[in-house]
């Protein structure tokens, strides 16, 4: 058996399709108990009722991250907060964070969902299960958590770093499968190699899951090699729950996404018109099994396709390729969702430095690393050096505080970074990355 | 003697040191001694000069970050222990020093260069023990 759920993962498009529209009109209706939606669909004159063809949600508003920010915090909210379980929420110093609440059935929906996505690539309850991600209110913890423990494998929830305790948690307890951030598996890797073991003789590793950062199919491989074993692509954003939105199956080819919780669209991110199977788009989502705070229309800005064509695991949703991109100017780094105005918002309060900057991403000794060049003002400069480390450190710690990951922090001449002309780029991606997966936090 | 010595800002970038070179060979002025102090991401380049004002007049409209701070210039003995000599008296009265760098005058003189954290303490702690700083060689000057 190779399905979690097999009269949901085969159905033909018809009844898949035949669900969709059910739950979307259900999803609509509850929706319209949220302060938000209920005034929007008031005035748009949005009835669920007349919906009975999944086109029909082209005539739907689109819902951004600015509107659950300017609407924080319980503007989307459907249901009393007594009803409410659990929220997950980002660290957004910046602006509002996002924030998404969840009843008890959205926390059951979306453990069974992470189930089938870890079934769906491979994962069995006789595995024992290492979950090396943050805990807490980044998602890629407690969404792995409750997928794992509903599966019926045996979870260890190591969360993130300490790499000796890892090794030591995986050769305890027998680790079989492993998640973790891709960047993180070379560092895991280099542990074992200075304590003198091998994770394909030492360890009883059959499978890994990566995701929530972008690395390439070359990445990919090369961690596959050093484990010896296969890993899996997994994708999710935490405004779509987080983890076990779309998942790879055996055949590591695009991630199948579960079209009977959400609606997927991918459409022209300036136009907004749906672009053809196999074109790049702009990923656009609806919830459909969600009650305590349904989203319309979520515009991810993640840039993907749809892959055309049928897969060989027999399963009918359909696949979305890596995301290659962003219709906006985040990046993650380390698993982190960074604004370069999260950036600038800090440099500014440091008057010792100028307002111009410049991030690089690039990989230093196999580990992706955030560089950030500031211009030291001309008139602080006085000949001191500890002064300047001292400043050095102040940044990085400032920064660090503001994006949850530590960056690199270089001070340059005045006058040495490219002066911006309107929207300069302020970021430059020396990561030869495809990414892939982004449910951070 | 208190001098004024000329640092520049400078990124740890090929030819930029080549430049300030350059810039100061052009104006005319010669580097009596110079030293760099350098992290792994930039350097300060510390410079003795003839002129600095022209110095840091040539740099600054060449868009370096220049600035001049005050090191005490100490000729010494150019032979063995002499700076021993020094520092012993400077430790012995608790002048904390931030950096010191020396060149050869000729075969009989060398020059340090002192950046204390309290230049004026270290003056009077140089002044107070004239004596004994010259006692040990042939022609302390300070």
């Amino acid at each position: 058996m190779i399905y979690w759920e097999k009269e949901l993962e085969v159905l033909s498009r018809k009844e898949l399709e035949k669900i969709q529209v059910e739950r979307l009109r259900k999803t609509l209706s509850q929706a319209a108990h949220s302060p938000y939606y209920g005034e929007l669909f008031r005035k748009l004159h949005i009835t669920p009722e007349k919906i009975d063809r999944v086109e029909q949600i082209r005539e739907l508003p689109f819902t951004t991250k600015q509107d659950l920010r300017d609407h924080y915090p319980y503007g989307f909210l459907t249901l009393p907060k007594r009803d409410i379980i659990r929220l997950h929420s980002s660290s957004g110093t910046t602006g509002n964070p996002t924030v998404i609440f969840h009843n008890r059935h959205d926390i059951s929906s979306w453990a069974n969902l992470m189930a089938r996505s870890l079934f769906c690539a491979g994962v069995r309850d006789t595995d024992v299960f290492q979950n090396i991600v943050g805990y807490g209110l980044f998602t890629g913890g407690l969404g792995f958590q409750y997928g794992i423990e509903r599966l019926g494998a045996l979870s260890i929830p190591a969360g993130a770093g300490n790499s000796q305790r890892q090794i030591k948690l995986m050769r305890d307890y027998g680790t079989t499968v492993i998640h973790a951030i891709p960047s993180y598996l070379g560092r895991l890797y280099e542990v074992f190699q200075a304590e003198g073991l091998d994770p394909q003789r030492d360890t009883e590793l059959r499978l890994l899951v990566i995701g929530a950062e972008p690395h390439t199919e070359e990445q990919r491989r090369r961690i596959e090699e050093m484990f010896g074993v296969k890993a899996f692509n997994s994708f999710g954003l935490s405004e779509m729950n987080g983890p076990g939105v779309a998942f790879e199956c055996e055949y590591q080819s695009g991630l199948h996404i579960w079209e009977d919780a959400y609606m997927v669209e991918i459409v022209d991110p300036q136009t907004l018109h749906p672009v053809a199977d196999g074109e790049y788009g702009e990923l656009v989502m609806t919830t459909l099994d969600r009650e305590g705070m349904p989203l319309v229309r979520y515009r991810t800005r993640d840039i993907t396709r749809i892959l055309p064509g049928d897969c060989p695991c027999g399963r009918t949703h359909r696949r979305i390729d890596r995301i290659t991109g962003r219709s906006d100017d985040m990046f993650i780094i380390k698993g982190c969702n960074v604004y370069p105005m999260q950036i600038e918002g800090v440099l500014l309060k440091i008057p010792e430095v100028g307002a111009d900057y410049l991030i690089t991403l690039d990989t230093l000794n196999g580990s992706d690393e955030m560089i950030v060049e500031v211009e030291v003002k001309r008139d602080w400069f006085n000949g001191d050096v500890a002064r300047l480390d001292k400043l050095t450190r102040q940044i990085t710690n400032q920064i660090r505080d503001e994006v949850l990951t530590k960056p690199i922090v270089r001070l340059v001449e005045p006058g040495s970074i490219p002066k911006s002309e309107g929207k300069a780029v302020r970021v430059r991606d020396l990561r030869a990355a495809l990414k892939a997966g982004n449910y951070s936090a | 003697m208190i001098a004024k010595q000329v640092s520049v800002f400078l990124e740890n970038k090929s030819g930029r040191l080549n430049e300030v070179t350059q810039i100061l060979g052009d104006a005319g002025i010669n580097i009596s001694a110079f030293s760099i102090a350098d992290t792994s991401d930039f350097g300060v380049l510390r410079m003795i000069v003839p002129d600095p004002e022209k110095a840091v007049e040539v740099l600054r409209d060449h868009d370096f970050s220049v600035q001049t701070t005050r090191v005490i210039l100490l000729n010494s003995p150019n032979q063995p222990g002499s700076l021993a000599a020094t520092l012993k008296i400077l430790s012995a009265e608790n002048v904390f020093l931030e950096y010191l760098y020396a060149f050869s005058m000729n075969e009989n003189t060398a020059v340090i260069v002192i950046r204390p954290t309290d230049i004026d303490k270290c003056m009077e702690v140089i002044n107070r023990n004239r004596e004994a700083l010259e006692s040990g060689g042939s022609h302390f000057q300070i």
